[in-house]
């Protein structure tokens, strides 16, 4: 049986053309950060509310557990959706006078998923957190009159 | 000309980390949406900000579809010395906009 919301979805899927990301694209995504590294989870730490009503913007802040130092820094944070149509939604690049690993920013979520942040230090180790949220309304595909 | 505002703190103490704002209206179009004759409507996005102070880079962002219309973005720096913070935004075609503050450090 179909019901409403798999209709919306299939519906959504074929207005995008592309539905989201497949893992694989994520994977990439992901690869050409870090260059085949290992990331480690842990020191950095993703706020974002677990249920969104509005996926066309949500407010979303990363930290990472930095003394944000010129031997001992973060140098970029990079966010990750693997259900939006490209997986990746934002890079920052910091450096020691950010005196805070942090920022704040509005971000659009597709689908109910989880959401990747990725820190790049200054050691060239990466750190990362993880966060499930769940979309009521998503930012998808929705026609334009 | 888009229209964008910056916060920062008209003053602050030397060594001081300082809470900065920058906002922009702007679409942000994805690239994925259609209409409704199914007619892709292409992307219109800004693509890079970078925020530097008395010339040097402090602070710059990538951008993707995933960015929310009339991006928001903040960030921290510490107040190093008086001077100005220059703020710019660029984007598909050919979107430039820039804003700055200035800022005394005592």
């Amino acid at each position: 049986m179909t019901t409403r919301r798999d209709f919306l979805v299939l519906a959504c899927g074929f207005a995008a053309g592309t539905a989201h990301a497949s893992p694989d694209t994520m994977q990439e995504a992901i690869g050409k950060v870090t260059g085949g590294k290992p990331v480690t989870r842990g020191k950095v730490r993703l706020d974002v509310p677990p249920l969104i009503e509005n996926g066309n913007s949500v407010v979303l802040s990363v930290s990472v557990d930095s003394p944000m130092t010129v031997a001992e820094h973060v140098k970029a944070v990079h966010l990750f959706a693997p259900e939006n149509p490209l997986p990746n939604m934002v890079s920052v690049y910091l450096g020691p006078r950010s005196g805070r690993a942090r920022f704040t920013t509005r971000v659009r979520v597709a689908d109910s998923q989880t959401l990747l942040a990725l820190a790049q230090l200054s050691d060239g180790s990466f750190w990362s957190d993880s966060v499930s949220v769940v979309v009521t309304l998503a930012a998808c595909t929705e026609e334009v009159k | 000309m888009a229209r964008a505002i910056v916060n920062v703190p008209a003053r602050a103490r030397r060594g001081q980390i300082i809470e900065i704002k920058a906002l922009i209206g702007h679409v942000m179009e994805t690239g994925f949406r259609r209409t409704d004759i199914g007619a892709p409507i292409p992307r219109d996005i800004i693509r890079l900000f970078v925020c530097s102070y008395n010339g040097e880079e402090i602070f710059r962002a990538d951008f993707y579809p995933a960015v929310a219309a009339n991006p928001l973005i903040e960030f921290t720096t510490i107040a190093t010395e008086s001077g100005k913070l220059e703020f710019k935004w660029t984007g598909d075609n050919l979107f430039s906009a820039s804003e700055s503050a200035a800022i005394a450090v005592e």
